[in-house]
């Protein structure tokens, strides 16, 4: 089983060696992370908050404190909000897709006799893909005249479809791409949790009359695979979440605003617009559900430990 | 070993799923492969064909990496990518070390902000560290690629539980025998925990290879251009009609991390589902 992160509040410390040695040893160690640390995430993080409170715009000379501004209009902002919509239904397919995806065939992979390294190197292989590059691939694959997926769909006699091109379908074409980069990442988190499961629990519950192998997996796999199973639709949560470079480059939040996700629209409203002030707000928002997440996840952790 | 829920027909039922996924899945490979492969006027045909008709060799390798710079993009995945995961060995490796084997007075508060920064994404922070580096005027430098990963909370949180679990008899010794701290930790303690040390590397160098967001923020010239950033600035150029090169520049890009997942797959798969599992 994974190691935890809580380990250190349920045990007792030892004497560490190093307590007898003078502190100024450790700052020395410590003080580039430090440094580092203040000026790279907690500074600007900083600076980012009271830039949401402002009106500055990047190359402009003046900055004027505006309060909550910059966040009234973002509850007035149409495209804002529908990237906050699209963003939440981009999670809604793809975690619940990657997880059941990644939960079938670890289970399928593991009561295999052979060949279960086989399937885990081809699964996984999509993960280790540049994104960027798989992304080119796939928007040739789906192109709407000489796409391989639709030449298919022709052969079979059906009527081609323009995946990236169509409002109502390019988010989900979206959506297949991350699943298929992240099932493969699902299913080794849930093969570690599998080897956790004891082989004698089968046989008990064989011989509890458990015919199927449906109800086995149904009434002891399943819980049994319970914590992990949490923990890894948080991940694939905040994963998809931060949806960003198969967006840039496949569809730029089109065709119409139908694929504006929340990364993207606020990139371009800070890089493209320079509209630092409004930018930092939608970032505010980002990094507040990206936090409630993060909390979550660490009470799933905290949830695991104790089971 | 013949219990029930493993006989033959549902042995040959899964292997028949797992192969049909197994096709899905790599079917994207295998397009990229054959249109970097294929002849121009081949690409238009509106027929799928699974073979290229006429072998057209590696043109399309050749052009990518003559007329369209693919051989810097892998040099600055190089640079950018090692140079980052130098740093974060440089910095994160001692301040674990303070965190594990030492106490001092703010340990536990800069543990607690170790563990919050392990959240933040890198969208977080971007705004004003992109303002702070346009005005050392250092947009569009390796420095500007690099800079905001310089320090990874990540491996300073992996190191800290690894070296806590080194013993602490063997670096008393080291003491008694007059050796600095900095010397213990870098000849004996780091040479101890290499696993780990190889895991987060490949973490950190997929991760950072693989990136496009930051480039796309602060990296404007040709030069310098990341993979990522420069495969889709050339897509962009290119408006989409030569698929052939985009393909082979596709393949000549990610090959590197695709080799070294073939060549070491127990540590990749160790090393980049590391953040999940930990």
């Amino acid at each position: 089983m994974p190691a935890d992160l809580t380990q250190s509040s349920g045990m007792v410390r030892p004497v560490r060696m190093g307590a007898i040695m003078s502190p100024w040893i450790a700052y020395c160690l410590a003080t580039p992370a430090i440094l580092l640390l203040a000026l790279t995430v907690i500074g600007p993080i900083i600076v980012m908050i009271a830039l949401s409170f402002t009106n500055y715009e990047f190359g402009s000379l003046g900055i004027q404190w505006t309060g909550l501004e910059n966040y009234r209009q973002l509850l007035d902002d149409r495209t804002f909000k529908r990237a906050l919509w699209n963003t939440f239904a981009y999670v809604a397919m793809v975690a619940p897709a990657s997880v059941l995806l990644g939960l079938f065939l670890a289970v399928l992979i593991d009561g295999l006799r052979h060949g279960q390294r086989f399937y885990r190197l081809v699964f996984f292989l999509p993960v280790t893909a540049t994104v960027v590059a798989m992304a080119m691939v796939w928007k040739y694959l789906l192109h709407g005249t000489i796409g391989p997926f639709n030449l298919l769909l022709q052969s079979l006699g059906l009527p081609s479809l323009d995946i990236f091109g169509n409002r109502d379908l390019a988010l989900a074409g979206l959506a297949a791409i991350n699943i298929w980069s992240l099932a493969g990442f699902n299913m080794v988190l849930f093969a570690a949790g599998l080897t956790g499961v004891p082989e004698d629990i089968y046989d008990a519950a064989a011989m509890d009359g458990m015919e199927s192998s449906l109800d086995r997996f149904l009434n002891v796999t399943l819980p049994l695979l319970g914590p992990t199973m949490l923990f890894v639709v948080v991940t694939s949560t905040i994963t998809a979440f931060k949806v960003f470079d198969t967006v840039a480059v496949i569809t730029r939040g089109g065709p119409r605003g139908s694929t504006d996700i929340l990364l993207y629209t606020t990139y371009l409203e800070g890089f493209s617009y320079f509209r630092m002030g409004s930018a930092a707000a939608m970032t505010v928002v980002f990094l507040t559900i990206m936090m409630i997440f993060a909390w979550i996840q660490a009470r799933v952790l905290d949830h695991k430990v104790h089971y | 070993m013949n219990t029930p829920y493993r006989c033959r027909p549902a042995q040959i039922l899964s292997h028949v799923v797992l192969l049909f996924l197994a096709f899905l899945f790599l079917f994207p490979f295998y397009v990229m492969i054959v249109t970097s492969i294929r002849s121009p006027q081949e690409l238009f045909v509106r027929e799928f064909r699974w073979l290229p008709q006429q072998f057209t060799g590696l043109q399309y390798y050749i052009q990518a990496v003559t007329d369209i710079p693919a051989l810097t993009f892998l040099k600055n995945g190089v640079i950018v990518s090692g140079g980052i995961l130098f740093v974060q060995l440089l910095t994160a490796i001692p301040c674990a070390y303070a965190l594990a084997k030492f106490q001092f007075r703010g340990r536990d508060l800069l543990f607690a902000v170790v563990l919050f920064s392990l959240t933040v994404p890198i969208q977080a922070p971007a705004l004003p560290l992109f303002l702070g580096l346009s005005a050392i005027g250092a947009i569009d430098t390796y420095f500007a690629a690099m800079a905001p990963f310089f320090l990874s909370v990540f491996a300073i949180f992996l190191f800290r539980q690894t070296f806590r679990s080194y013993p602490d008899e063997i670096i008393q010794a080291a003491r008694m025998d007059g050796m600095s701290e900095w010397a213990i930790l870098w000849t004996i303690v780091v040479p101890g925990c290499l696993p780990s040390i190889a895991a987060f590397s490949v973490f950190s160098v997929v991760a950072h290879w693989n990136d496009l967001y930051w480039p796309m923020v602060v990296i404007r010239s040709t030069e310098l251009m990341t993979p990522p950033l420069g495969l889709a600035v050339f897509a962009d150029s290119e408006s989409g009609a030569n698929y052939g090169a985009l393909m082979a520049m596709a393949a000549i890009l990610t090959a590197p991390l695709m080799v070294g997942f073939l060549l070491a797959q127990r540590h990749f798969i160790r090393g980049i589902t590391m953040t999940g599992v930990k």
